[in-house]
């Protein structure tokens, strides 16, 4: 809990990962013109994919701070296991990154004139998507935290462990903005999320532990 | 025989510059055959034309590009699990084979594309996941290149392999739910009626086992390469400890 209450006021990346998130979708139709049916079709999949970088953006100070002060030596003898912490941390992350994004969605669903339809299975996706993507980005963190500029290497090995989770979760958001069925790619989601949380943790404690050495 | 005893440098080395020459011979024997035969000797098929002579090799690297990488899963958890060294080395030197062979992959698949399907490249399962192969490999060659220590190198990079493992193939099953292929099925398996004409499939074997040997004769040889880079670096420690 103490880790938690840190995390989120430490986080002083609180704001930023949304005013990102802001920037990104503001500039897609400067990018690909102002046609509303156009930005309507992608609306979804730029959601789901500003979400997913101002996500990953956030990731290097998720545990770099606390390695830097050596607080993260302390957590890995405390008695609390290793995996524990990672996964506290990963939740953290997600409330302060992850579940802003979600409830920011709709506002920017707006500006790129989402099917009405779309706003709830956008919501949804990412409700179920982004914790997937807190987790899979503490492995990352976790194997970079050593690094002095670890950064762009952080974003070079988190994105591919993220294409299934975007995937899925882009495909879910596009068909139910699209009115179709969504149950499949949903579940899937779903499955991929429930699955990382339970077992990546290990993997990110065993990592750190590693660089801890 | 077996594995543990390679986990001595020196008897790996010895053995494996005994092996080497054999393998390079008959790979390169092989490949020379396969190839010429493939090129020169077969028939142009009925639709394609002259075209398809490029199969002999874009299957036999795509199917080294899956295997490298199968084979460093091993060699990872070889040296996860028994602290083997030379394992981890070996998986450290196939990397960089199994990169080029996904490119070679990619870039004959997009040569072949282009006049059969018309593009160069299409957003087809099979072709994805080989671009998120390839994504895998870079990201495991860079965090390499990133850390100095080299066991928490071997250490790290075997973990991401073991997990990236996991999300290769599942990608893999991402990507054909998500968009339907152009790409044809499997060429040769065993269950199947229809396969490739035998014209074609006997020079495509000898191309794929020659590019077998081609592999296991370069990760032997990278492997002793990274063997002696290390020993030159702890002699030049030592050096500088004794000055």
């Amino acid at each position: 809990m103490r880790d938690l209450r840190l995390a989120v006021r430490a986080g002083g990346g609180f704001g930023l990962g949304l005013a990102f998130f802001l920037i990104v979708t503001v500039m897609v139709p400067f990018s690909v013109g102002p046609e509303s049916d156009l930005l309507a079709r992608i609306a979804p999949g730029v959601l789901w994919l500003g979400a997913l970088l101002s996500c990953l953006l956030s990731l290097d100070r998720l545990l770099a701070l606390d390695w830097e002060d050596g607080s993260l030596d302390l957590l890995a003898t405390a008695p609390l296991p290793l995996e524990a912490v990672v996964s506290i941390k990963a939740l953290a992350h997600w409330i302060t990154t992850g579940l802003p994004l979600v409830l920011a969605a709709p506002v920017l669903g707006v500006l790129l004139n989402l099917p009405l339809e779309g706003f709830k299975w956008v919501v949804i996706s990412l409700l179920l998507g982004t914790p997937a993507l807190s987790v899979i980005g503490t492995f990352g963190a976790a194997l970079t935290v050593g690094l002095k500029r670890g950064g762009l290497l952080l974003s070079l090995l988190v994105m591919p462990l993220y294409v299934p989770t975007l995937i899925f979760g882009a495909e879910a958001a596009r068909r139910g903005a699209m009115g179709m069925q969504v149950e499949t790619p949903l579940l899937m989601l779903a499955g991929i999320s429930a699955g990382v949380i339970a077992l990546m943790p290990f993997a990110s404690a065993s990592v750190l532990r590693i660089n801890l050495r | 025989m077996s594995i543990w005893e390679y986990a001595n440098p020196r008897k790996f080395l010895h053995t494996s510059e005994r092996v080497m020459p054999v393998l390079w011979v008959s790979s390169g024997l092989l490949m020379a055959v396969g190839l010429i035969w493939g090129f020169f000797f077969t028939p142009d098929d009925y639709r394609q034309g002259s075209t398809v002579k490029i199969i002999f090799l874009h299957v036999p690297a795509a199917l080294m590009a899956i295997n490298a990488w199968f084979m460093m899963l091993v060699a990872s958890l070889i040296w996860v699990i028994r602290r083997h060294h030379v394992s981890a080395l070996a998986a450290k030197a196939a990397a960089p084979v199994g990169i080029v062979m996904t490119l070679i992959a990619l870039a004959t698949g997009a040569i072949w594309g282009q006049p059969m399907w018309g593009t160069w490249w299409a957003w087809d399962p099979r072709l994805t996941s080989f671009l998120v192969l390839f994504l895998f490999y870079l990201g495991y060659i860079a965090l390499w290149e990133a850390i100095d220590n080299p066991d928490t190198a071997a250490d790290l990079t075997a973990i991401l392999c073991l997990v990236g493992t996991v999300f290769a193939v599942l990608s893999r099953y991402a990507v054909n739910f998500w968009n339907q292929g152009l790409h044809q099925g499997a060429s040769l398996s065993l269950d199947e009626k229809e396969n490739v004409a035998d014209a074609f499939s006997n020079p495509l074997y000898v191309c794929m086992v020659g590019f077998g040997l081609f592999f296991v004769a370069m990760v032997f040889y990278r492997t002793g390469t990274e063997i002696r880079a290390r020993r030159i670096k702890a002699l030049m420690a030592r050096e500088r400890q004794e000055a």
